[in-house]
């Protein structure tokens, strides 16, 4: 077996056919016992029908990455069986449906040509011959216990046992195999239910359906013996309290939530829309606090009982960032969320607020580029484009969050600077952090103040007028950053422009005063590099003196950790340094942890781009690469063995990462 | 009686560089004197413009302005509206700007019915760029700055905005200051989103739809031999489309048929005025507050997000219990 922490549980099947409820009904199963999860989603951008999978780890522990080398495999439908079969690890288990045992490989048109011919290639035959018990017994050949279901037989009874037909019981395949994997491991039934109960929102129909379908799965394996025969079990784990199971997408909505965001725009885009989906639902926010801090309630003089978020799909994407935009300029906490082709048309609004100093948050997911890319995969190819994005030069502060429970706070913190220091923001995220699901205990939401930065009131500009001054939007401050006033204040108007412009915000092409505000604009990032604490901006794991340096920044923080886990039972000390604010840059503290170590550069893109920054910003280059671009995440298992080859000196400088179906 | 506001209230002392003679400045003071009239506090007004000649309005008017990108002067208002839907918004976009390179936008914008105002000046070129052909140019017409007749079709703004939602369309003509400015009144005034197209003649660029031509040049009455006005009034003519919840299909359709009639109108006779009233639809804002009970009250822009020690107040844990197993 690996020498992971935990195991790897997976199931597949058609997309549309309820892979991603079948994985909840399983993690919360798991949770229900205590167990920490982590999930990963792959699936293809198709409504119905292409192949579609999802990794559960799960451990007493929490755990932070996925592995791909499988402990128990279920899969209901034959192209899993092809696909996944092999990977999993000596004395793993696949429960399949026994009826696919003569299914071809040539049937199933979903599995591409190049995947047929590489199956067909292992098991020394052609396409043509290959049937799925070939693969079967090749899997047991590694010592994979294999484990045949009769769907029919369990499905028949429950459809004579409610009012169900064959044909609408296929709809709840997915129960049967989660449902076996369960009863193999010996969870009790009665928590399954439970779970189920919770998935299905205890709607009492669909509830006692699924029950039923998991009851007769339990007697079936039972009946089979195989729950006595599989050396992996679980057990009730003592908890102290709930377990929150949360993606991404979620995390970064209820940290929009609890910055204040008010205004959210979106234009569909996979993996983004999700987000905009959850505040929608959740769009009438409640709150806490009483009358007492009615009066001094800091920005706002009015109190309501609830408050809400407008979502607002526009047009395009376009029309998401200037809506929000305009809607910042009145003060509100306004964003957009977008992915991959959906930043490319927003940039020419991040350069209007750049411009203008208009605090705008924009949550980038990134997914397979270029153009429309692998929509649904993962990858890390963004991180030039965004520090970059934009003709001429203005600020931005960019964020990488290292996981789904980072995004949360990290959320918070891009409103923070984005008010303070008056500029767009951008969280980079991507797909990997969108739609994996982990077990949190909670969200601290006093963790992470509110700072608004400088704001003039009513007050504030009585006063002004009362000296004879007039309010300039621009004007020139020691520290770069002019006092706002919300748009639509009492006692002051005022102008903003793309056009260069003068501290009133009316144009200007005068080359004194151009060259004044073009300081004033970027001034501001050497005032983020005095005011925002180091460990906000980069952050270092490890002892002081690692074996090997591992670099990286964003998703692939959870895995790197979990690695580092493991190669310290083997005597292998790694250190890791997370850059979380790519720009602008933390230079000196980077300099600083990577001094004269031998480093290894660990990166889900074609050309380490943060390597090649690292390079610009501290003259370091990375001693290796280790780099993958397939469209799927580095797993912890293919990561070990590539650090385990720099270790002993095996590796190439550069190792391109394949794994993934 | 005493006004709060002047006139001049609504001015700026910045240097205006439009062209001598342009018709910009006849819709400038057209919006300003609307605002006057109406007594509209200036901090309680946002002007959003995209980029050409007509992008540089809000620099000469007093109130909150915002010189955006070209093309993108809707979604910035439709923004700044909805996080506050208590102030008054108002977009003005160049024909190439709003119904070209922000096309997408003003066909979208009229699908909300958002309680906005948008102000096109129609002078069928592209000012700021030089004189190309902007979207509301007619087919094969050769203004002096371009160097073929135009090859393209023009859009009539005013069934665009019809075919979108728009629920007030309106033509004004820039050099009749005292009637554009009350469709400008009125437009504000409507609940919905008000579009005033303005015939707006380019000195500089458009020597076919001249100032003179608009005036009757060439359009000599065979009776009395004497130049006609091409523009005239719709109301001066009995003309009236307001389409409200009690009128029945047929009626409703006769309304639409006479309008399409008169949207067509061009060459010798020019109609200016209101084309079209749509009372049947809620507002977008009044459509969220059906959703978000007190969205008007306790709008975006003006909710409180922190306490006095700077903790958040939003209580996610409902949302949270609910995720949690
Ligand atoms: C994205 C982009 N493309 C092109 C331009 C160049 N540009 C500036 S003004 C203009 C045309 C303006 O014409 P119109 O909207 O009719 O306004 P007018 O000047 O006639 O008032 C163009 C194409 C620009 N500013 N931005
Ligand atoms: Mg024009």
């Amino acid at each position: 077996m690996l020498n992971f922490r935990g195991h790897s549980w997976l199931i597949g099947g058609a997309q549309g056919t309820g892979i991603e409820r079948g994985a909840s009904i399983f993690t919360s199963a798991l949770a229900l016992w205590g167990y920490r999860v982590f999930g990963k989603r792959e699936y293809y951008s198709n409504i119905m029908g292409e192949h579609s999978y999802y990794y559960v780890r799960f451990d007493e522990r929490p755990v932070h990455s996925h592995i791909e080398r499988y402990h128990i495999l279920t899969a209901y439908d034959a192209e899993t069986v092809f696909r996944h079969s092999l990977e999993g690890v000596e004395g793993a288990a696949l429960l399949f449906n026994q009826a696919h045992k003569s299914t071809k490989l040539a049937s199933i048109h979903t599995i591409e040509e190049r995947l047929a011919e590489d199956i067909a290639k292992r098991l020394g035959k052609q396409v043509k011959d290959v049937l799925l018990s070939d693969i079967l017994e090749e899997a047991e050949s590694y010592g994979i216990k294999v484990y045949p279901l009769d769907y029919n037989e369990i499905l028949s009874k429950v459809a004579s046992k409610t009012k169900e037909t064959m044909v609408s019981l296929a709809r709840t395949n997915n129960v049967v195999a989660v449902s076996a994997s369960l009863a193999l491991m010996g969870y009790e039934l009665d928590s399954l239910i439970e779970a189920i109960s919770y998935v299905f929102e205890n709607k009492k129909r669909v509830v006692d359906l699924n029950a039923a379908v998991a009851e007769a799965t339990y007697e079936h394996v039972r009946s089979k013996g195989y729950d006595t025969s599989f050396a992996i079990k679980l057990r009730k784990l003592n908890r102290n309290g709930k377990l929150l199971l949360v993606n991404g997408n979620q995390t970064v909505a209820l940290g929009k939530l609890v910055a204040g965001c008010r205004f959210q725009t979106y234009y569909p885009i996979t993996p983004a829309s999700d987000e905009s989906f959850f505040l929608e639902d959740n769009e009438i926010i409640d709150l806490q606090v009483t009358q007492e801090d009615f009066p001094v309630i800091q920005e706002s003089k009015i109190l309501d009982s609830t408050g809400s978020i407008v979502v607002f799909q526009t047009e395009d994407e376009i029309a998401a960032i200037t809506a929000a935009t305009g809607a910042a300029l009145t003060g509100v906490r306004a964003s957009t969320s977008t992915s991959g082709p959906g930043l490319s048309l927003m940039v020419e609004g991040l350069g209007w607020a750049g411009m203008n100093e208009v605090p705008v948050v924009v949550v980038h997911y990134q997914r397979g580029g270029p153009s429309t890319g692998l929509p649904t995969r993962t990858e890390q190819g963004d991180l030039r484009f965004v520090i970059h994005a934009g003709h001429g030069e203005f600020p931005r502060v960019v964020l990488a969050s290292g996981d789904i429970e980072e995004a949360f706070y990290d959320t918070i913190r891009a409103f923070n600077y984005a008010e303070k220091y008056q500029l767009p923001v951008i969280l980079l995220l991507d797909k990997y952090i969108a739609n994996s699901l982990v077990s949190i205990e909670k969200l601290d939401v006093k963790k992470v103040k509110i700072e608004r930065g400088e704001v003039l009131s009513e007050e504030d500009l009585l006063k002004l007028k009362s000296l004879n001054e007039e309010y300039k939007r621009f004007k020139f401050t020691e520290t770069g950053v002019s006092p706002r006033v919300f748009a639509g204040t009492k006692h002051a108007v005022y102008w903003a422009t793309g056009d260069e412009h003068d501290e009133a915000g009316h144009i200007t092409e005068d080359p004194v005063l151009r060259q004044k505000m073009m300081e004033k604009r970027m001034s501001k990032l050497n005032l983020i590099e005095k005011e925002v604490p180091i460990d906000e901006r980069a952050k270092y794991f490890g002892p002081e003196n690692p074996d090997l340096l591992l670099v990286s920044w964003g998703s692939t923080k959870g895995t790197i950790l979990d690695l580092m886990e493991t190669m310290s039972k083997e005597g292998h000390n790694l250190g890791f340094l997370q850059i979380r604010m790519v720009h602008p840059f933390p230079e000196n503290f980077v300099s600083s942890i990577i001094g004269n170590k031998k480093w290894v550069i660990v990166e889900n893109n074609y050309s380490a781009q943060l390597g090649g920054l690292i390079r610009e910003k501290t003259g370091f280059v990375p001693t290796y690469q280790i780099v993958k671009y397939n469209g799927r995440q580095i797993s912890l298992d293919e990561l070990y063995i590539a650090v385990k080859r720099v270790i002993f000196g095996q590796a190439p400088k550069r190792q391109v990462l394949t794994n993934g179906a | 009686m005493e006004l709060k506001f002047k006139l001049t209230d609504y001015r700026t002392s910045v240097h205006n560089n439009w062209c001598p003679g342009c018709g910009d400045f006849g819709i400038l003071s057209s919006i300003q004197q609307a605002l006057y009239e109406l007594q509209m506090d200036p901090s309680n007004v946002l002007i959003f413009s995209g980029i050409g000649c007509s992008g540089k309005t809000p620099h000469y008017i007093n109130t909150y302005g915002f010189h955006t990108l070209h093309g993108r002067a809707l979604p910035y208002a439709i923004g700044a509206k909805l996080a506050r839907p208590d102030l008054e918004v108002i977009a003005v976009v160049g024909d190439g700007d709003g119904l070209g390179i922000g096309a997408g936008h003003f066909v979208n914008a009229g699908r909300r019915n958002v309680d906005f105002t948008v102000v096109i000046y129609d002078n069928e070129v592209y000012g700021l760029t030089k004189g190309q052909a902007a979207p509301t140019l007619k087919l094969g017409v050769q203004t002096k700055s371009l160097p073929k007749p135009n090859i393209s079709q023009a859009v009539n703004p005013i069934l665009l905005a019809y075919a979108s939602g728009y629920t007030f369309i309106a033509r004004g003509y820039a050099y009749d200051t005292n009637h554009l400015k009350e469709l400008i009144k009125q437009a504000i005034q409507h609940r919905g989103s008000a579009v005033v197209d303005v015939l707006q003649p380019c000195p500089t660029y458009n020597d076919i739809h001249t100032k003179d031509w608009y005036a009757g040049k060439g359009n000599v009455d065979p009776k009395t031999g004497k130049e006609i006005p091409r523009i005239y009034k719709l109301e001066n003519e009995g003309y009236n489309c307001v389409i409200t919840n009690d009128m029945s299909e047929e009626e409703i359709s006769k309304k639409i048929a006479q309008m399409i009639i008169k949207a067509y109108e061009w060459g010798d006779r020019i109609p200016v005025g209101v084309f079209y009233r749509d009372l049947r639809f809620d507002t977008f804002e009044e459509r969220l507050e059906k959703r978000i009970p007190n969205y008007k009250a306790y709008p975006p822009g003006k909710q409180a997000i922190s306490n006095r020690e700077g903790y958040p107040i939003a209580d996610i844990s409902k949302i949270v219990q609910s995720l949690s197993v």
